[in-house]
């Protein structure tokens, strides 16, 4: 399998160098990075070519690193049902970049960037529809970004009074719990209770 | 304009006509769930279908990074409700590639055998409830009898019906008890004809063919652009199986046909299921030969599975490593890995991304049915109204792996 991966890395970066920008194989899955302008291209080239085929759309997703200057990677997974292979197609984008939208090429392409669109705010430029499509009618924030509390902001309930829904800011009896596992040898990020005075 | 001001499309001597929009759901019977479909009719034909989904999205995604990977385990299981365990697999198997886990033997054989009642599990409800959408009902009845039964399976190797958390990463929970394995096979052997009197109810009835053939054709061009999977693909001739193609676990060593239809319509893909059934039931049986014949251990023993009972009374260190193991949990290395299987409604994908923690950085779950329900206003188009509800439930969707 890893050697077919070899040969269709090889074939990708001859063909199209001026697209990639890194090839990795890494637990038998081939991982292409690609500059942001040449993305349609490179997946209309994916699709068409012959010894790639990569005909059907997988999925598409992002991965938030807000430490980043890039702070977003977009992730595109190929599947060749000809070929019977699978690629993933990856760029870096900044938070404000608009990313071209592959619908020209894969139709499928349509709810997978409504959604990725949604949980992290990436625009997609040519998308003929870009509503939201998991959350709440008239939801505001990017809930899969880093930076978004997994409480929400908002909270939705029915009021009897009123008769109808009413949203309100997300009041919780008890906090949250974000459980931190790491043990405080493996360096632990904060100062433990008594141990204020050391670093002084 | 409802309120009674605009009454100027009837001003002109000849009337002009507008399109009628209907809310579909969410609370339709034939919705399958919470899905709110806008459509657009032109008389009973329809013009336009908008889904609305996420009405039942949990934030499964975002609750999952706070959370260990076995703590995450269950939430697969509330993804695709009807077929549990499928999920699961994905999950196990996207960690067991990343920690590079060996799964035993035994554990693999006992992942396919629920892995296939699975299938059985999902296809009696699609095909039985997609009978009771196109004007049938009682085959629902018949075959929720079966599926009972498959629940007091799973209930019988983890304890639950649905929510199994059951495989975990490294193998399964719990061996099987060697009476549920004479009775999962004794169970096999009736089933075939119980599919034999579905069949009699639905497979030469005028009114059921009448409703599905030539219904939601779906061509080879189609599946590659909107990215169908499962039996949306076979239905039209392609003999696309991930089990096939791509095996995972021990598939590879199973004797077993891939049925596909001939004209990509509804009828097609109910005789699809029909098929599946019982190329499943062969495997269980086959499976069930085999875990009699091999026992063994059903856990890769080593850091991402707990030690065993007896040793934590006698071993200090296998009492510290389950503590650990159950509190802060195993860490994963670094690394991005897609896990697939060939869930009954198609494929399922995990796409991980671990950063080294005992958290997943990011866990993208790529449902089958997701892509499906995209294609509906595609799908849809030019069919009447009453075929909407066919093509839904053709479609196999559940929304518990849609809104995620």
């Amino acid at each position: 399998m890893t050697e077919a991966l070899k040969d269709l890395a090889a074939h990708l970066e001859a063909t199209r160098p001026d697209c990639i920008v890194a090839t990795e194989i890494a637990f038998d899955e081939l991982t292409v990075t690609v500059t942001l302008a040449a993305l349609v291209p490179f997946c209309a080239f994916l699709k068409a070519d012959q010894t790639c085929r990569f005909s059907s759309l997988v999925d598409i997703t992002a991965v938030d690193h807000p430490d980043r200057e890039r702070r977003f990677d977009v992730v595109y997974h190929f599947l060749s049902m000809y070929q019977n292979q699978r690629i993933r197609v990856r760029t870096e984008v900044r938070a404000d970049d608009m990313v071209p939208s592959l619908i020209e090429v894969h139709k499928s392409a349509n709810w997978f960037e409504r959604e990725v669109f949604d949980m992290f705010g990436i625009l997609f430029s040519g998308h003929p529809d870009l509503r939201r499509l998991l959350t709440d009618y008239g939801f505001r924030g990017y809930p899969l970004r880093k930076d978004f509390p997994t409480t929400g902001y908002t909270e939705v309930r029915y009021d009897e009074e009123q008769k109808r829904v009413v949203y309100e800011p997300v009041k919780l009896v008890q906090e949250y719990r974000q459980f931190d596992f790491m043990s405080p040898w493996e360096g632990a990020e904060y100062v433990l209770p008594g141990d204020e005075k050391k670093g002084a | 304009m409802m309120d009674g001001t605009q009454f100027d499309d009837a001003l002109t001597g000849e009337q002009k006509i507008r399109n009628f929009n209907i809310n579909f759901g969410p609370q339709h019977p034939a919705a399958h769930g919470v899905l709110r479909l806008v459509l657009e009719l032109d008389g009973e034909i329809v013009e336009r279908c908008d889904p609305h989904i996420g009405l039942l999205h949990r934030g499964t995604e975002k609750l999952m990074e706070s959370r260990t990977y076995l703590q995450n385990l269950p939430y697969f299981d509330r993804l695709d409700y009807v077929a549990p365990m499928n999920q699961e697999h994905a999950w196990c198997l996207a960690i067991e590639k990343l920690t590079g886990t060996e799964v035993p033997r035994r554990a693999s054989l006992i992942r396919v055998l629920y892995s296939e009642i699975g299938r059985i599990l999902n296809h009696l409800l699609n095909v039985t409830t997609q009978a009771m959408d196109v004007g049938a009902l009682t085959p629902p009845l018949w075959g929720f009898e079966e599926r009972e039964k498959l629940m007091v399976f799973y209930e019988r190797a983890c304890g639950a019906r649905l929510h199994a958390a059951y495989f975990r990463p490294g193998g399964v929970h719990q061996d099987l008890p060697p009476a549920l394995i004479d009775d999962i096979d004794a169970w096999a052997d009736h089933f075939p004809n119980v599919l034999d009197d579905i069949d009699g109810l639905l497979t030469e009835n005028r009114i059921f063919k009448q409703r599905n053939a030539d219904i939601g054709v779906v061509t080879e061009e189609e599946i590659l652009e909107w990215g169908f999977s499962g039996v949306m693909v076979r239905g039209s001739g392609l003999a696309w199986d991930l089990r096939r193609s791509q095996p995972y676990e021990c598939y590879d060593e199973f004797d077993f046909q891939i049925p596909i239809g001939k004209n990509g319509d509804c009828y097609d893909r109910y005789l699809c299921r029909m098929a599946e059934m019982r190329e499943s039931t062969s495997i269980i049986k086959q499976a069930c030969e085999k875990l009699r014949n091999e026992p063994g251990e059903i856990l890769a023993r080593g850091k991402i599975t707990p030690p065993k009972r007896g040793d934590m009374k006698t071993s200090m260190e296998a009492l510290i490593h389950h503590f650990k193991l159950y509190t802060e949990g195993f860490h994963v290395p670094a690394g991005q890995v897609y896990a697939a299987v060939e869930a009954p409604k198609g494929e399922f994908g995990v796409y991980l991304v671990a950063d080294g923690s005992n958290k997943p950085y990011r866990a993208k779950l790529r449902a089958p049915g997701f892509l499906h329900l995209q294609a509906m206003d595609h799908i849809s188009k030019g069919h009447q109204l009453a075929d909407v509800a066919a093509i839904i439930g053709t479609m196999d969707v559940v929304f518990g792996e849609i809104d995620r």
